[in-house]
Formats: structure tokens, C-alpha cells, sequence
């Protein structure tokens, strides 16, 4: 009989979505218990932190990782579970790009605190408390993990063995996934594995020619269901965004908002969004595309770069010289 | 002194350690469960679409984003001044009542249940899903993957997707649903309420039925005399998705009950360094610090105190139910917190319920699912019972619909205070002078805080509790022309 | 980095048919323009990414320049037209990251513009170093707190209890 090989599911800064997303494998959790012996997955096992900083490097096989890093805590982990990982996948959209909790990089620590532990009014803060890296209580000390200006992604923080895309991944491609994964049948090292095409190639309605001269918001139509979104003026992110999900938004009349992040080889996913559009644009004049542009994409970097923040090449947003975000 | 660490705290959602002081005699001197994680939506969300905060606040938790993504449609029916057609509210409360009973089902069978089906001192290798799905033989598992599987499954066909709905926005939803589905709804509601009523004759046997838990249940060192709050009905009944907030006193008076959008004069929020989430508290009571009593302005947002607050559910077998369990504890409120697990079934059947209820409504497959606003977006409040608790979702934005201001209160946040003070009783109930302290045991404490099936990923996501005082209005160049402010 | 000695980098993307040469004609015509523009020559504007200009910006430029032939004039026909769409798409996007408008900058030059394109050239170069040096990595450091950070979470899990399974 082999030894069951050692699995490690971990989550940094997420939501849990992952995890209930590998739960959707349904009775193919089964299987996968049969062979692993699941070493850490805080949702659902009791296993602690100490436990795996007394194992040897390289004793865990396989290591799904997500969640982005926005404390040092999390920082911690990555590493601490790179050194006891032979295998270590960045797992999900916040650990491949940085995700929605990857749009914290349009503004700082300083204003994250300030917002949450003093601006609010019903914040009852007579003494200005805020959270602190260290607290004496009468008892002793209480430490929290330093916050971090700016959100990583797991590969800007550690060595990353593979990629899996989605926010959640669904769970057909996580089982996908797993199966490559026990029978050896993987892409290069550093590679996502996923498909290399995108959602368009997915998505059931009908295209044609593009000759966009306004973009509409989600509340302003009710798109027809049949046509493509974009056609019909909706800013669709599906033309960018790696296939996999099954076009699912797109599917009930909602367009795809990007979780897959970007297709093959692409570095920069909000890039290929600015080029899409604006090769659609049907105008000539500059003024014409500027109102075009202007009215129709009130927020560039929460339609661009809704999920790719953190892992765009600028990566975050600038403060101005007073340390304030840059006003939408 | 001697610290104890459990770190993480585990079969919850989110990221949490408690630390035990230990004094030289091994009393437990104090405990303290810190949140160590913030993301800071309602910092980050300024400047964002409104129609994108359905899908953004949807990350705020994967265990429930269906409850954010309600809370947030509802607030941009508000901001955008539209109601709902009657077909598209349906819809969209059928849905919600799929995803409780998903939801509740989940924390009962993988997060909170492994401590009664194998035991609080169980081996950790087998004090989880796995191990009860071993152990209770494929019978009884399947029953429980069925559930989860057809929940998530009717979730992704209504909403979109299994996680993360994309589906809700201001005045209905992006998409009905045709006759063939309606049906394969009905069929799986129906064997939904076979199984929440499977599920709770379970409770019966294996936890009522025993002894140890039955004294666990009882065990002072489980007790807190809060407030309790939760959504009602016009009839003082349960409901999930819309009604009045209601506040009953551990002595079981009512304290407040008052329209969502008036949360700010009813609850704020005191900060404390050790933690980065921080401790709601009843404003008009006042913050006493962690303590009990009709005095201290903790509360409670769980199944338990959503009960506790109602006087009944609005379905049959539920409420069958409810009278039971306040007549085996002894009348309301309930004031043990292990009890939520069995409120938290009875929440499931009713789910069940009225997801059968709203599947053979007349109106459900109607075509009017959505109408288009027409007024200018100002400001709006949508407010839900997330499984976790009450949650409310608050949107200032200019004329254009971007946000210029957010604030959200968010399930587990409400029971932060009374989180702690519950871990720090267990601790102390637990480890005496003289008592080995091995691993089991700190996992008989953590149930202290797995009752309250916290989500500190919804907790954190944000933070106080009121609304700021600033709407900003810009020209369409993002050229601010007016700010207005009040309370600054 | 002292503002009074700061040299521009600056890295420009120039279409054959038009800027490009008209750049070669600067040369030729010892038509004195600055050196802080590293050139790249692209078939047409329309080749230019949005991802080229962010990985310039990211990698350390301080500006980016991308020239093409005049609209109505593109020896492809109509990409400058795209380019120009881009372009727009582009700035609108970067003034909400916080990059100043006056670092990237769309300019027509016709083969024959050579004294224009080194104007043109000549100006923006003035603008970025009245702006200073991007050094946008620098946006995303954490002022070496993390190291002392992580190595505190090593220290406080050591200090803990041990506690029998």
C-alpha cells in the first residue's frame, strides 16, 4: 500500500471562497483524502501553525495557497510554507494577482486605518485607539501582524509552482487540477494551469462586428439576451479574460467582470482591456473619444483592473505628495 | 505569566488565535481572541462603481457572499430610488432561501458539527467532514453532499455562479428563471426539508440524546446573558431577507426595533489595540466593557439571538420546532450559546420551507425581473439577515454612481464582544488548578466561539459603524463642485 | 537623487515610416535635441501596448513618448487611428494610478518634421524634469519594516506554550 502523500490547504488575505469552492468537488473530496493525508486547512481541519513549523522542509507534497499578502503574518506563511512544500500553487485569483482584496492599492495603511478607527462617527474612539503590532495587557503581551501599505501577490512574495485562475476557481477546473497534479501530467514550472484562450470562446451568444459609440452601464439596458454584451455596449471583460468558467455571468445576462485574469503570456490584464476597447471604439475624433471614454468608464482602475491590481506592472496606485489617494 | 497560543482557530471562516494567560497556580487569567486580518473595503471602494459593489462586496466572505450580494442589491435599490417588481423580489428571496440552507448546512456538517458527531477531544486527524463522513458511512454523508451539491447548484443557476454570484442589480436581477428550472427547484426543496428535518433529528440523537453534551450545552462556563438581535417580519416572525431590526434584552424585553436604515441610532463601535476588527456595541445602552447583563451594551447577531428577538417562524415545521426547543430550555431568550447549533437547524428548516413556498409562487417565473431606474443616485441602506448575522450595507455616491463614501456592518462583527467574552468564560470554566491541558481541550474552548459560526473575513472587511457626514458632487470631469457634510 | 543633477530617462516608441525618420532627419540636419530619450522604432504607433508604456514606467522609466505619422497619414492606413484610441484609453487610466499627464505623450511628426519632433522632443524632456525622477518601485516598498515584521511572528510562536495532542 503507498503512503499517502501530505496536502496543505492555506488562506492568506480571502474569503474563504476557495475553500468552499473545493468543496464543490463534491464526493471527489473522498478521493482526494484517500490520497492525502490533509496536514493543514484551517476551514475544516484542526491542525495548527505549530504543527507545520516542526515538519522538514519539503515534507508536505502539495501546498494550495490562497489568498493575497497583506500582513506580515501572511508573509510568514507563504514563506514558511514554501520551505515545507515540494509543490506550491498559487491558488485562486487573490494568490495568482491579488483579487478584490488586491484593490486596496489604490490607497495605503494610513488611510485603511484612519477610515476604519476614527472617521466613521459612530467609531466610539474618545482616545484615538488604533490596532498596534504590540499591546501590553495586564496579563502580558498581544501581538497583531504589521499591515502593509501595498497587497502582494504570492509570486511577488515567494517561489511559485504553478498557477490556478479564478475567483474561485470553479471547481470542475480545481478537480482538473488535482487529477494533473497526481498523475504528473503538468505544464512548465511557473506556469497557470488553465486554458489559453478566453471566455469569448466560452460564451454561448452570437457575435459580430464591434462599432461601439457609447458604453452603457449594467443599469442603464436590459441587454438582449442573445447578442454579445459588448456589442451592445456593455463593458464586458470577457474579451481579455482567460476561458475556463464556462462564460457563467455572461450566461445570466451579466457581463464577465475578469476573475480569470489575463489569457496566456499576458503581463498586464488591464492593458489588454484599454486595447480591446479602444479598438472598438468607433470614432476618429479625438474629442468624440474622449467623451466616449470619459462618460462610458467613470472608474478605469476598478473596470481594468478589478481583480489584477496587485499584479499589473505599476501595482498599486500613487499617493500625492500629502499622502492622499488620487481622487476618482 | 504563561501564554497559550491556539493559532489559527479553526472550522470557522476567516483568521483568529486566542491567547490564554495562565497565573502561577493555572487559573486562566484572561483570554483574548485577536483578529489579526483587514483588507479595508471601505477604503477601497471609494471611487468604484455602484453596480460593481454586488461583486465586489461578494469577496468580502466566499462562505456567504450571497448575503452580501442581497445586502448590496437591496442598497442600490435604495441609492437608485427603484423598487423591485414583485417577480425579481421573489427571485431574489428564493435564492437567498436556497443559499441559508446551503449555508447553515455547511457549518453544521464541516465547521461546527465535527465536535459533537466525533467528539471535542477527538484525534485532530479525524475532528472533521472527513472524519464524520467515515464515520456516519455513505448513507448519511450523501445525504449531506446531496444538500450542499443541489444548493450550490441552484445557486449557480439563478445567480450565475456557485461562488460569487453575478446577478443582482438596482430595481431586479439580470436574469428570471424559466418553468424547467422552476421545477428542478421545487423537486430539490422538497428534499431539502427531508433533509433538514433529517438533520435535526441527528441534533437529537446525537447531541440531545447525550448526556456529556447535554451537560456542555447547560455548562455555565457556555452562558452569556446578552442582548439579542435580529430581522423580523410585520409578525414578529424570522425572516432573512427584509423587515425591521429587533433588539430583546437577556430578560427578554424589547429594546429597540427600528427600520435598517436607521442603524446609526441604535449601534456603535468601540476599538480596542489588540485586534484589527473592532466590538459593536449597543449605542443607547453604552459600552460597559466585556461583560453580561441588561446593563452592558454587548449583543448578539446569531440564529440563537434571531430566535431569541422574533416570537416565532413563519413556517409550520419550523416553528413546531422553535416551540420546542424554547420549552426543552426554558423559555426565551436562551441565553446558552451552544444552543445556536440547534437554532441554527431550525433556521434551516425554514429555509427549506419557504424555498418550497417561494418556488410554487405564482410569480416566480414571471418576466418582469427588472426595472430600470430613472432618478439619480444619491445614497442608500440595504440591510439582510446574513447567516452570521445582521448585515448592512450603507452607499453614499455622486450623481454618476461612483462611490464616494461606503460603510458596512457586517454579520460576525456584531458578535465580537460577546465572541470574547464567551471564549475567555469557556477558558476559564475549563482550565482550573490541577486540570491537564492538552490539546482536546482547547478545541472544547474553541467551541466556544464555533457557535457563533464567525465569518472574521465579513468582520474585517471593514469598519465603523456609521456614516460619514460627506457626500462630494462632481462635474462629469471628476471636478468636485459642492461637498456637503453634517456630523464632521 | 538630487533634482538639480536628475537626467530624464525617457523611452520612446517611434513608427519607421514617419517619426522615426524624422528623428534620422534631426540627425542629419544637426538639428540639436537633448539625448534623454532612448528610442525604439515600431513599424507603426499601432503597434504600441498599453503594456509597453507600463512596463517602461514600471521599470524605471521617468516618461514615455510614443510618436506616429500624422492621422489620415499612417502608412498602414489607419493604426495611428488606434493608437490614438489607445492613447486616450491609456491617460485616462493613468491619471487615476497617479502618473502625471506630462510624462506620456502622443506626438505626430511627418517624415519631414525633423525641427517639429525635436521641439517637441526638446519640450517634453523640460516637463519631466521640472516633474523629477517616477521611480515608481519606489511606490510599492514598505520602508524595510517587513523583515523585522516576519522575523517578530517567528519569535512570538517560539515563546508560546506547548501543549500535548
Amino acid at each position: 500500500m503507498s503512503e499517502k502523500g501530505k496536502l496543505a490547504l492555506y488562506w492568506a488575505a480571502s474569503c474563504g471562497g476557495c475553500e468552499i469552492a473545493v468543496l464543490g468537488i463534491n464526493e471527489k473530496i473522498l478521493d482526494v483524502a484517500n490520497a492525502f493525508d490533509i496536514v493543514l486547512w484551517p476551514v475544516a481541519v484542526d491542525a495548527k501553525v505549530r504543527s507545520i513549523e516542526k515538519m522538514a522542509d519539503k515534507s508536505i507534497d502539495l501546498c494550495l495557497f490562497n489568498g493575497a499578502i497583506r500582513t506580515s503574518e501572511q508573509e510568514y506563511m507563504a514563506r514558511l510554507l514554501r520551505h515545507k512544500s515540494k509543490v506550491l500553487v498559487a491558488f485562486g485569483s487573490c494568490a495568482h494577482e491579488g483579487c478584490i482584496p488586491g484593490l486596496g492599492n489604490v490607497t495605503n495603511r494610513e488611510e485603511i486605518f484612519q477610515t476604519a478607527y476614527h472617521d466613521t462617527p459612530s467609531t466610539d474612539n474618545p482616545d484615538g485607539v488604533r490596532p498596534q503590532t504590540e499591546t501590553e495587557v495586564e496579563e502580558g503581551t498581544l501581538y497583531l501582524p504589521l499591515f502593509y501599505n501595498t497587497v502582494k501577490t504570492l509570486d511577488q512574495c515567494v517561489d511559485v509552482d504553478y498557477y490556478l485562475p479564478g475567483c474561485p476557481p470553479e471547481p470542475e477546473r480545481i478537480w482538473d487540477a488535482i487529477v494533473a497534479i497526481l498523475e504528473n501530467k503538468l505544464p512548465a514550472p511557473g506556469s497557470v494551469i488553465g486554458a489559453e484562450t478566453t471566455v469569448c470562446d466560452d460564451c454561448p451568444r452570437t457575435r459580430s462586428e464591434k462599432k461601439i459609440t457609447e458604453f452603457k452601464r449594467t443599469w442603464e439596458i436590459i441587454p438582449d439576451p442573445d447578442i454579445c454584451l459588448l456589442e451592445q455596449g456593455l463593458v464586458c471583460c470577457g474579451i481579455a479574460t482567460r476561458a475556463g468558467c464556462g462564460a457563467l455571468c455572461p450566461t445570466v445576462g451579466s457581463p464577465c467582470i475578469g476573475c480569470y485574469g489575463p489569457n496566456v503570456d499576458v503581463i498586464d490584464f488591464g492593458a489588454r482591456m484599454m486595447t480591446a476597447l479602444a479598438s472598438v471604439i468607433d470614432s476618429d475624433d479625438p474629442e468624440e473619444i474622449d467623451r466616449i471614454i470619459e462618460e462610458g468608464i467613470p472608474d478605469p482602475i476598478g473596470t481594468f483592473y478589478r481583480f489584477s491590481l496587485a499584479h499589473g506592472q505599476l501595482r498599486r496606485c500613487a499617493l500625492s505628495g500629502n499622502g492622499k489617494s488620487v481622487e476618482a | 505569566m504563561k501564554r497559550i497560543s491556539i493559532d489559527p482557530i479553526t472550522r470557522l471562516e476567516g483568521h483568529g488565535k486566542i491567547d490564554i494567560f495562565l497565573t502561577d497556580e493555572g487559573e486562566v487569567a484572561n483570554a483574548y481572541l485577536q483578529v489579526p486580518e483587514l483588507r479595508g473595503f471601505e477604503r477601497f471602494c471609494v471611487g468604484r462603481l455602484a453596480e460593481d459593489m454586488p461583486n465586489i462586496t461578494d469577496r468580502i466572505c466566499g462562505v456567504c457572499p450571497e448575503a452580501h450580494h442581497m445586502a448590496s442589491t437591496k442598497a442600490l435599490d435604495a441609492l437608485f430610488h427603484v423598487d423591485p417588481p414583485p417577480t425579481a423580489k421573489k427571485l431574489r428571496e428564493l435564492f437567498y432561501s436556497i443559499f441559508y440552507a446551503t449555508d447553515h448546512t455547511t457549518h453544521f456538517y464541516a465547521l461546527g458539527g465535527p465536535d459533537f458527531v466525533m467528539g471535542p477531544d477527538a484525534p485532530v486527524a479525524e475532528r472533521n467532514i472527513l472524519g464524520i463522513i467515515k464515520k456516519v458511512g455513505m448513507d448519511i454523508a450523501g445525504k449531506v453532499l446531496k444538500m450542499r451539491h443541489d444548493g450550490h447548484h441552484l445557486i449557480k443557476m439563478i445567480g450565475g455562479r456557485p461562488v460569487h454570484p453575478n446577478w443582482g442589480l438596482p430595481g431586479g436581477v439580470s436574469r428570471g428563471i424559466t418553468e424547467e428550472q422552476r421545477e428542478e427547484i421545487e423537486k430539490l426543496g422538497k428534499d431539502a426539508i427531508e433533509f433538514a428535518k433529517f438533520s435535526i433529528q441527528l441534533f437529537n440523537d446525537i447531541v440531545l440524546g447525550n448526556t456529556t453534551y447535554v451537560e456542555l450545552i447547560m455548562n455555565d462556563a457556555f452562558v452569556h446573558r446578552t442582548y439579542n438581535m435580529g430581522t423580523v417580519d410585520e409578525n414578529n416572525h424570522v425572516n432573512f431577507y427584509d423587515g425591521k431590526i429587533r433588539v430583546v434584552g437577556p430578560d427578554g424585553k424589547e429594546h429597540a426595533k427600528y427600520d435598517p436604515k436607521d442603524y446609526q441610532d441604535y449601534v456603535a463601535e468601540h476599538v480596542e489595540p489588540w485586534s484589527y476588527l473592532k466590538f459593536p456595541f449597543l449605542k443607547k445602552i453604552g459600552w460597559k466593557g466585556f461583560v453580561d447583563g441588561e446593563d452592558s451594551g454587548v449583543y448578539k447577531a446569531t440564529p440563537l439571538s434571531r430566535l431569541n428577538a422574533a416570537d416565532g417562524m413563519a413556517t409550520p415545521l419550523a416553528q413546531a420546532e422553535f416551540e420546542r426547543m424554547y420549552e426543552t430550555l426554558g423559555g426565551s431568550p436562551v441565553n446558552h450559546t451552544l444552543a445556536t447549533h440547534w437554532a441554527r437547524l431550525i433556521e434551516l428548516l425554514y429555509a427549506t420551507e419557504h424555498w418550497v413556498e417561494l418556488a410554487t409562487d405564482p410569480e416566480i417565473t414571471g418576466e418582469e425581473y427588472r426595472v430600470l431606474p430613472t432618478e439619480t443616485p444619491t445614497e442608500g441602506v440595504g440591510e439582510v439577515e446574513a447567516p452570521r448575522g445582521t448585515l448592512t450595507h450603507h452607499y453614499w455616491t455622486d450623481e454618476r454612481g461612483v462611490l464616494t463614501k461606503i460603510n458596512l456592518i457586517v454579520g460576525t462583527t456584531n458578535n465580537n464582544a460577546a465572541i470574547n467574552m464567551s471564549v475567555k468564560k469557556a477558558a476559564q470554566g475549563l482550565i482550573t488548578k490541577g486540570v491537564e491541558i492538552k490539546e482536546g481541550l482547547l478545541n472544547t474552548i474553541e467551541m466556544a466561539y464555533r457557535a457563533y459560526d464567525p465569518c472574521m473575513a465579513c468582520a474585517t472587511h471593514t469598519l465603523p459603524g456609521q456614516m460619514p457626514l460627506e457626500v462630494v458632487i462632481r462635474d462629469k470631469d471628476g471636478e468636485v463642485i459642492e461637498r456637503l457634510s453634517q456630523n464632521l | 537623487m538630487n533634482t538639480e543633477t536628475f537626467e530624464p530617462k525617457i523611452v520612446g516608441f517611434l513608427c519607421n515610416w514617419c517619426s522615426y525618420r524624422a528623428v534620422d532627419l534631426a540627425g542629419t540636419a544637426r538639428i540639436k535635441y537633448e539625448p534623454n530619450v532612448r528610442i525604439i522604432r515600431v513599424m507603426c504607433s499601432g503597434r504600441v501596448d498599453p503594456t509597453f508604456v507600463l512596463k517602461a514606467l514600471a521599470m524605471g522609466a521617468d516618461g514615455v513618448l510614443i510618436a506616429g505619422c500624422h492621422p489620415g497619414e499612417c502608412h498602414y492606413l489607419e493604426q495611428n487611428y488606434k493608437a490614438m484610441r489607445r492613447f486616450q484609453m491609456l491617460m485616462h487610466t493613468l491619471r487615476r494610478f497617479g502618473v502625471e499627464e506630462d510624462r506620456v505623450r502622443l506626438q505626430w511628426a511627418s517624415a519631414a518634421e525633423g525641427v517639429q519632433l525635436a521641439a517637441a522632443i526638446n519640450d517634453m524632456i523640460d516637463k519631466v524634469r521640472a516633474l523629477g525622477p517616477l521611480n515608481w518601485p519606489e511606490k510599492y516598498s514598505e520602508n524595510g519594516k517587513v523583515e523585522a515584521a516576519i522575523q517578530r511572528i517567528a519569535e512570538e510562536h517560539a515563546e508560546a506554550m506547548e501543549v500535548p495532542a
